[in-house]
């Protein structure tokens, strides 16, 4: 992990801009309305795609970034999509506005949390985050006057985007609106990642104690990190309850940020497509696994973890880099290298 | 005061199961430094083989008990070196991404083999019913788990602090690389240790499954309970472990009885506020 680390780290020294600008979302863009046309009957499904995606990859800003060893990122998700929730019932139905009250939600439970839990390290670091997602979880299933417990938060209802847009009942505008939300995160992270700040964050994932030396106050480089992290998982839960219009408790549920994980590693933490392609080949994989018997499902997705983590260190886009590097037309791609 | 017993009692033999599942759990992470999230699954393995001798050869509790112990400790071993010896020295995040793997692999093995239901272990005939003491009476089953619980941190702490093998443990888990210059097999010791763990977390398993009943999904329901008991105590002491069994079953049982509705959230509490006051641990040297 270290050595992907390090040749990021030389490749970001040496900045090489895409030929098109933006062609990483271009590319985005293209597949998802391809996908658009092609699959006109699962929008809901690859909707959901988009959304988990948009998750996944702002745990890759945190964990493959800057290596921060979260177990429990749905604490920001969970408290993000019951706060666009909450705000779209109580508050206003505009669904911008409702993605903000989101994403700024699970930025402050990130900021909060994160003041506290970055003092401790190693694996008293991952257990103190499962414990704050834990006790989120029974909160929201306490409070059931506020959330609705065990039922979840239901009556959720939107306007039209831009006044425009009306929801549907195919998933066409929730489809399209997820994968517009996705392009223009998965901007502004790329440009985090592979700015000076992005490269400060591999720096301390690859050896801290160096940084340290070198004058970088690696907490708060990391709290920061860690609330845009958040503010980005908040987002993604925010789009899940706008979308599905309702909020089930699993969204602060461990197993919710255990799936990311895996999906992220099998996928490749280093890069952010990584979190992209994990969340694709996971989530079908699963949707036909699944509809065969759930628990064999369990058979292949522990192999695929332990072939990725002893095999594939760099998940499968790393295959994909391997294989585009041997191709003819390899200088097309080089630029989008972090993105 | 009635009630004060009952939550002592429950609260006690419970610590006590949590010990002897996770202490192998603690010692392998002072030792080797690796996060083995598939412990739980030794305990599970356990379980599901007892009962599975139990039916199919017939053979007595106690038989039992011993053979799949005995049988664990032997998987334990090939599990050790082929797949997490690979991860010694990596980071934490892969030796957990490779253990959770494990884990799933071995919870769906247990359904295949088990089914999703609940599969009961039958205890003894002379370890049911209650027994008097003094004005009170406390159910058997929770008198032999404590009493087992003791014998085994007895033992340990004999084989730790007063063998030569134990001087050989401490000295691994002080610093390997000297300790393996100075002529100590690290990689055996390793190996022994690892089994060692495993054949108590069967144990474990098997006598706790009146009250960590065995279903196929054990290894991850009870996966973070493990590793809180660890990192409260702090890893590689077997005080430390103790202790903090002993604290989190209590709280969490006390919390059930006075408190139902909150009785999760004050184990997570309880583990938040050590952990956050003393990062390392309740008996823990500093990381």
């Amino acid at each position: 992990m270290a050595a992907v680390g390090l040749e990021n780290a030389t490749a970001a020294a040496r900045p090489q801009r895409p030929a098109i600008p933006f062609l990483p979302e271009v590319m985005l863009a293209a597949l998802g309305i391809g996908a658009f046309f092609a699959f006109p009957n699962d929008l809901a499904f690859l909707a959901r795609i988009l959304i988990t995606g948009l998750f996944v990859l702002s745990l890759s800003l945190v964990l493959g970034q800057a290596g921060i060893p979260t177990l429990g990122h749905s604490a920001s998700m969970g408290t993000g999509a019951y706060a666009a929730g909450l705000f779209a019932i109580h508050v206003s139905q505009d669904p911008l506005a409702g993605l903000l009250a989101g994403g700024l939600a699970g930025g402050v439970i990130a900021v909060v949390t994160g003041a506290l839990l970055l003092r401790t390290a190693h694996l008293t670091f991952v257990m103190l985050t499962i414990a704050v997602a834990q006790i989120l979880y029974e909160i929201a299933n306490q409070a059931a006057w506020l959330t609705g417990g065990d039922n979840g938060l239901s009556g959720i209802s939107v306007d039209p985007i831009l006044g425009v847009f009306g929801f549907d009942l195919y998933s066409r505008t929730s489809y399209l609106y997820a994968l517009a939300v996705l392009m223009v995160s998965y901007f502004i992270l790329r440009t985090i990642v592979d700015s000076p700040f992005g490269l400060t964050s591999r720096g301390i994932h690859s050896d801290p104690e160096r940084m340290r030396a070198l004058g970088c106050n690696t907490y708060r480089h990391l709290l920061i990190v860690f609330t845009i992290g958040g503010l980005f998982a908040g987002l993604a839960g925010a789009l899940s309850a706008q979308v599905a219009q309702v909020v089930g408790l699993a969204s602060l549920s461990f197993g919710t940020s255990g799936d990311a994980l895996v999906m992220l590693i099998v996928g490749g933490s280093a890069r952010l497509p990584g979190a992209l392609v994990g969340t694709v080949v996971f989530m079908i994989v699963e949707h036909v696994a699944a509809t065969v018997n759930p628990y064999h499902w369990l058979f292949i997705i522990g192999g695929l973890l332990i072939v990725t983590v002893l095999v594939l260190p760099g998940g499968l886009i790393s295959v994909v880099d391997w294989v585009s590097a041997r191709m003819p037309w390899r200088t097309f791609g080089r630029g989008a290298r972090h993105g | 005061m009635n009630m004060l017993l009952s939550i002592l009692v429950d609260g006690v033999s419970y610590g006590m199961i949590l010990f002897i599942i996770s202490i192998g759990l603690s010692i392998t992470m002072g030792l080797m430094r690796v996060v083995n999230m598939a412990h739980g699954g030794f305990a599970m393995l356990g379980g599901f083989m007892a009962a599975a001798i139990m039916a199919w050869a017939g053979t007595r509790f106690e038989a039992a008990l011993a053979a799949a112990s005995v049988a664990v400790a032997l998987i334990s071993v090939p599990i050790e070196r082929l797949l997490v010896r690979q991860v010694y020295g990596r980071h934490v995040l892969d030796q957990a991404l490779l253990s959770i793997g494990l884990i799933y692999i071995i919870v769906a093995g247990a359904n295949l083999l088990f089914g999703a239901s609940i599969t009961t272990l039958q205890i003894p005939h002379y370890l049911t019913g209650w027994v008097a003491i003094g004005n009170h009476t406390i159910p058997k089953y929770r008198l032999f788990v404590t009493v087992a619980g003791l014998i085994i941190v007895a033992l340990l702490w004999v084989a730790i602090e007063r063998t030569s093998f134990g001087v050989r443990i401490r000295a691994a888990v002080d610093n390997s690389a000297i300790a393996q210059t100075v002529g100590i097999n690290t990689s055996q010791l390793y190996a022994i240790a690892f089994a060692v763990g495993a054949a108590l977390a069967a144990l474990g398993g098997i006598i706790g499954a009146q009250i960590m009943p065995m279903e196929s999904t054990y290894a991850l329901k009870y996966l973070v309970l493990m590793l809180a008991v660890v990192t409260v105590g702090g890893m590689g002491t077997v005080t430390g472990t103790f202790a903090a069994a002993l604290l989190l079953g209590l709280a969490n049982t006390a919390a059930i009885y006075l408190v139902p509705s909150m009785a999760s959230v004050a184990f997570y509490i309880a583990m938040f506020l050590v952990l956050t006051l003393r990062p390392q641990g309740l008996f823990g040297r500093s990381l």
